[in-house]
């Protein structure tokens, strides 16, 4: 089956990019912060970041230093607020359906 | 905070959005929004988002159908992209008893307008290429249902409330409510008390917990259930997929991926929102029985979030029996989403102008003082 997400079809961003799976840049994420989106999981829902097949593991730490920098609130804060769910690594349907 | 309101809303998920905008476009605008964690932290935003009309009880086709047609203007209406997608939901059925359960589900739904209809298996297959029709006796689709984005929906009625004058407390949470009297006169939250001229109760599954704070008991119980959703694919299904036979509901999302559930028997009520193998193993095995073609698609993340399952598995809506400004919204067993633009319209009516439509009255809290006929199919 030919993967082919959203992102691929979009044009090339100048912008830094926070989240590479969503297409997420840095000033989408600022901007969302000044918004009220002001805690990781909001932003997560708002703007998809964090939600691609990584999971998060690239961006997240990253959304949460630009959070924290936004905010005023310690790092360590910021970064207890993110909630992971399972399965952490993409796994087939016919994996977990076994034979 | 304000410390007085006209109307305090308790829950930012759909209803509690919704119904503050139908407000506010009435001219209610002193509403405060109350909600525990954040907007759409709750079951809105762990919902697989269909939208769907083919019910078996006479108020939920009327509310759905209602609200199917708020959603066609909605996305205008609130200036949001609510990714509305009226691709139908295909029904199954297989085996003969809930075939004939179907026919008179359809003949039900046709009386009331709903141009719903009976297929055999191979119209599904039409409807569905990659359906695997081995097991299917029936299925039945109705092309105007479909499904939207919970985040863009509530999102929306948020903005154009807060816009008009409606307030968000979020991270604010209820810890007593002081009935005296016939009404409730503070609402305490964690974060001081408010006076309130109504107070809406739209938590959800917490509901119950809210309403024993006034000292008034639901039926309602919270019943956990959980949730997959794949990669990106190719966009290859427009219908939402149910079956009445095991609880399976998966639909694409217009990202392209694939979003679905299932719901276990014997999951018992209460707070549990862990996720399990087991319930992944049920979904994957049901879900390929029916489209084998989608085994090497990969399940990117699953979560769960509460039904507020009432004993008939439809809302309750309106006032209070003897606390008249306690104004219930809950109780929704799966079906909120799909929903809420009616539920907000019917409420903001009556608090507007104090008239009850023929919906809140066989909606309220009093019918359970009475036998009746409850919703048979409660799948996503």
């Amino acid at each position: 089956m030919t993967h082919a997400s959203r992102v691929t079809r979009q044009e090339p961003k100048d912008e830094p990019i926070v989240c590479r799976c969503e297409e997420v840049t840095l000033p989408e994420v600022v901007q969302a912060i000044r918004e009220g989106y002001d805690t990781v999981e909001e932003l997560k829902r708002h703007l998809r970041v964090g939600m691609g097949p990584c999971q998060g593991r690239t961006c997240l730490p990253l959304l949460a230093r630009v959070l924290a920098r936004e905010t005023g609130r310690s790092l360590a804060e910021v970064m207890e607020e993110i909630s992971t769910r399972p399965p952490l690594i993409p796994i087939p349907f016919e994996v977990w359906r076994g034979k | 905070m304000r410390r007085t309101a006209d109307v305090v809303i308790i829950g930012a998920g759909v209803t509690g959005a919704a119904l503050a905008y139908e407000l506010a476009r009435r001219g209610i605008r002193n509403v405060v929004v109350l909600e525990r964690r954040f907007p759409c932290s709750g079951a809105t935003g762990r919902c697989g988002g269909g939208i769907r009309q083919q019910f078996t009880t006479t108020h939920n086709i009327r509310l759905a159908m209602e609200s199917v047609e708020h959603y066609g203007t909605l996305a205008e209406e609130l200036g949001v992209d609510i990714e509305f997608i009226q691709g139908g939901y295909l029904i199954l059925a297989e085996t003969e008893e809930e075939r004939e359960a179907q026919r008179k589900a359809v003949a039900l739904q046709n009386d009331l307008g709903l141009p719903s209809r009976l297929l055999t298996p191979e119209e599904a297959a039409e409807i569905l290429p990659l359906l695997d029709i081995t097991t299917i006796k029936s299925a039945t689709y109705c092309p105007t249902d479909g499904h939207a984005n919970p985040f863009r929906v509530v999102e929306g009625y948020l903005r154009r409330a807060r816009e008009l004058g409606v307030v968000l407390e979020k991270f604010t949470e209820v810890v007593d409510l002081e009935p005296r009297g016939e009404r409730i006169v503070e609402v305490r939250t964690s974060r001081g008390p408010i006076s309130p001229g109504l107070v809406v109760n739209a938590a959800g599954a917490w509901s119950g917990e809210i309403s024993r704070m006034a000292g008034v008991e639901l039926p309602n119980k919270p019943v956990r259930h959980e949730i997959a959703i794949t990669e990106p694919v190719e966009f290859f299904m427009e219908v939402m997929v149910i079956s009445i036979h095991n609880g399976i509901y998966f639909s694409q999302t217009m990202e392209g991926q694939i979003i679905g559930g299932i719901g276990l028997p014997d999951e018992r009520p209460g707070y549990n929102l862990s996720s399990s193998l087991r319930f992944l193993r049920t979904y994957s095995r049901e879900l390929l029985r029916y489209v084998p073609a989608l085994g090497q698609l990969s399940v990117l993340r699953q979560w769960a979030g509460l039904y507020d399952v009432t004993p008939d598995a439809q809302p309750i809506l309106g006032p209070t029996p003897g606390l008249e400004n306690f104004i219930q919204a809950n109780g929704y067993s799966g079906h909120g989403f799909m929903i809420a633009p009616a539920v907000a319209r019917h409420l903001a009516d009556y608090i507007e102008k104090g008239v009850k439509s023929e919906i809140l009255e066989k909606l309220s809290l009093e019918r359970f003082k009475e036998e009746i006929r409850g919703e048979a199919f409660v799948v996503g």
